[in-house]
């Protein structure tokens, strides 16, 4: 008939259905932060890698050389200090975008009107900032080795619990941001990130191992309830080497796995749940 | 009246409510109407008229409490990523993408949607081109005024192909160019045939683009017609200017003649004249004394003129201005709510 409704035919033949739709935003978007991350790259490292790199430095590099700890505790710190780095990269990489993005720049709009469900659009949030937690946790392994030197001591047996172990954290912490950049008001979030970040760090069993806290026994009991403390302790099962021929005590890795799941699935159900309310009126 | 085919409609609402949490009422209140294909049809009222969340829910960012709208056919609850796949939005406040450089806000909008790469490209540099950014495609958006992020939005929506367009508050906080491109470029859309929902509180806006416009207060449609349409609601579709500075010796006399007229005897003695048949305060200027009446009277032009500078001579007023006014569409609006669109 004429121009325009040949215009509409075509633009309906180019729609796709809604899960080929979904499948393609999806994609697409993950391309899009694909770009940024590796247009960030150079602040990206700089703001994961800085603290890793003093820890290991001073807690296991001078502490040990000025003889406040012993030699075999930089294998016991460096499961801790991949741990951390792997969880806050992306519970960070999560909450401050979210928390900007939905209260600032509103700049996720444009995904969030994309033919995706939203509920995908935050699956990818976390996927990618998953993947960003486990490129920072990576990256440690280098530099522990350059820090370290001699006292780098980690068991490559159980690599394949590493791994998996250290992706579930990820996934771990870019969950539990969303929860945090959906709750946190945009002006607070400064505040609530040394609210949470702080206690988070140094009851996580992050810089000693848990058997170890033995002889406080209720110190002992609040780490339990910090999802980082089961981070930790999996990476030392996964890392650290027998020492003097005695296999380090840590938290069953059983328990570890359960914890951590279930920290994950309720963390990801309730941070989605409240993503989609947060969006949608 | 024959009967509409599915396709010719873009948009479709019945019996819209919205009510937000601890909300006194609601938000939207019983909304029905229907937009046609190829369309300019503009929603005009008030702040908390209702206009935003009503685009909200076409837009699928808003959850219906009731009712249903539907975009092309498919219910916005139902098939959010069908009607997501449809419309395009340019919202009030500007949420482009500030990681991306220009041309990739454009091509990543146009991927999520499916457009091919190759397609994309040309698309992209085809709209910069036309939008007068065709060398800033690289640039990052940090540099940008509101006026050029604001053909950016615009150049975004399209780059989809929508069916169906929102502008919420398109031309606010816009300087007098910019805003006149934007309006060249609905225009121009409107043309192609793409259908274009437009939400403003600016008459002028409304009367220049819109075919029809639905004028909402407190979540519902007080008058949906064509502006001409709607100026033929005000009575007798006269309205006549009159400026008058009262002398303080007639304040001060009508004050003593009693209650009876509020101290107001000018508006009472216009409201009397053949044919008035509304009269109306419309600004005060404390500092010269002068009052603005806006007196809405049945068409007989010249006897009005002539009575109403009787009558204000009469009772010894100044005539400081006398000018017939066609209605405007806030005439319109003042008439249906009896009050101000900026109040």
């Amino acid at each position: 008939m004429s121009a325009l409704s040949q215009s509409i035919e075509q633009r309906e033949v180019r729609r796709q259905g809604a899960v080929r739709a979904s499948w393609t935003a999806f994609l697409a978007i993950i391309s899009r932060d694909l770009l940024v991350t590796r247009r960030q790259a150079i602040t990206f490292l700089l703001q994961t890698l800085v603290q890793p790199l003093f820890f290991l430095f001073v807690f296991g590099k001078v502490f040990t050389n000025i003889g406040v700890a012993n030699g075999a505790f930089p294998a016991l710190l460096l499961p801790g200090i991949v741990a951390l780095t792997t969880f806050l990269t992306a519970m960070q990489s999560t909450s401050i975008d979210l928390a900007r993005d939905l209260g600032f720049t509103l700049e996720i709009e444009d995904r969030l009107l994309a033919p995706i469900p939203i509920t995908l659009v935050a699956i990818e949030k976390i996927l990618l900032a998953a993947l960003r937690g486990l490129i920072a946790g990576a990256l440690v392994f280098p530099l522990a080795y350059l820090i370290l030197g001699d006292a780098y001591h980690v068991r490559t047996d159980h690599l394949a619990v590493l791994i998996g172990l250290l992706i579930l954290i990820a996934f771990v912490g870019a969950s539990l941001g969303v929860l945090l950049g959906v709750l946190a008001p945009v002006q607070q979030l400064a505040l609530v990130f040394a609210l949470v970040l702080t206690p988070l760090i140094f009851t996580g069993c992050t810089y000693y191992p848990w058997a170890a806290l033995g002889s406080i026994k209720w110190f002992q009991i609040v780490t339990l309830f910090n999802p980082l403390t089961y981070a930790a302790e999996g990476m030392r099962y996964a890392m650290v080497p027998p020492i003097q021929g005695f296999e380090l005590q840590t938290l069953d890795i059983g328990w570890v796995l359960l914890a951590l799941g279930t920290v994950l699935v309720a963390c990801l159900i309730g941070g989605v749940l409240l993503f989609r309310r947060r969006v949608v009126n | 009246m024959p009967e509409r085919r599915e396709d010719d409609v873009a948009i479709e609402v019945e019996h819209l409510i919205k009510r937000f949490p601890r909300a006194q009422s609601n938000a939207v209140d019983d909304l029905s109407f229907s937009v046609p294909r190829g369309e300019t049809f503009g929603l005009l009222g008030p702040n908390g008229a209702g206009k935003t969340t009503t685009i909200g829910i076409l837009t699928t960012r808003v959850r219906p409490s009731g009712g249903r709208a539907a975009i092309g056919g498919l219910d916005v609850v139902r098939s959010p990523i069908g009607a997501k796949q449809r419309i395009a939005v340019v919202p009030q406040r500007s949420n482009l993408d500030r990681s991306l450089r220009v041309g990739e806000i454009l091509t990543y909008h146009a991927a999520y949607h499916g457009v091919g790469r190759q397609e994309r490209e040309a698309h992209a540099s085809e709209l910069l081109e036309e939008f007068g950014l065709g060398a800033r495609a690289k640039q990052q958006l940090s540099i940008f005024s509101g006026g050029m992020e604001q053909r950016v939005l615009l150049a975004r929506a399209l780059m989809h192909d929508p069916d169906v367009l929102f502008l919420d508050e398109p031309t606010n906080n816009l300087d007098p160019q910019a805003r006149l491109f934007l309006w060249g470029r609905i225009r121009a859309l409107h043309e192609q045939g793409v259908s274009i929902v437009l939400t403003t509180h600016d008459m002028e806006e409304a009367d220049r683009l819109c075919d029809r416009i639905a004028i909402m207060d407190h979540g519902r449609i007080l008058a949906l017609d064509t502006p001409e349409g709607l100026r033929r609601l005000i009575p007798g579709g006269a309205v006549l200017e009159v400026g008058v500075r009262v002398p303080q010796a007639a304040l001060v006399g009508s004050a003593s003649d009693g209650g009876s007229d509020d101290g107001d005897h000018f508006r009472t003695t216009l409201e009397r004249l053949p044919g008035v048949t509304t009269v109306e305060r419309a600004r005060e200027d404390g500092a010269t004394g002068s009052v603005l009446y806006r007196v809405y009277a049945t068409d007989d032009t010249g006897a009005l003129l002539a009575n109403a500078a009787q009558a204000v001579i009469q009772e010894q007023g100044e005539l400081r201005d006398l000018r017939m006014a066609r209605p405007t569409l806030e005439d319109v609006f003042i008439h249906l709510t009896g009050r101000d669109l900026r109040s």
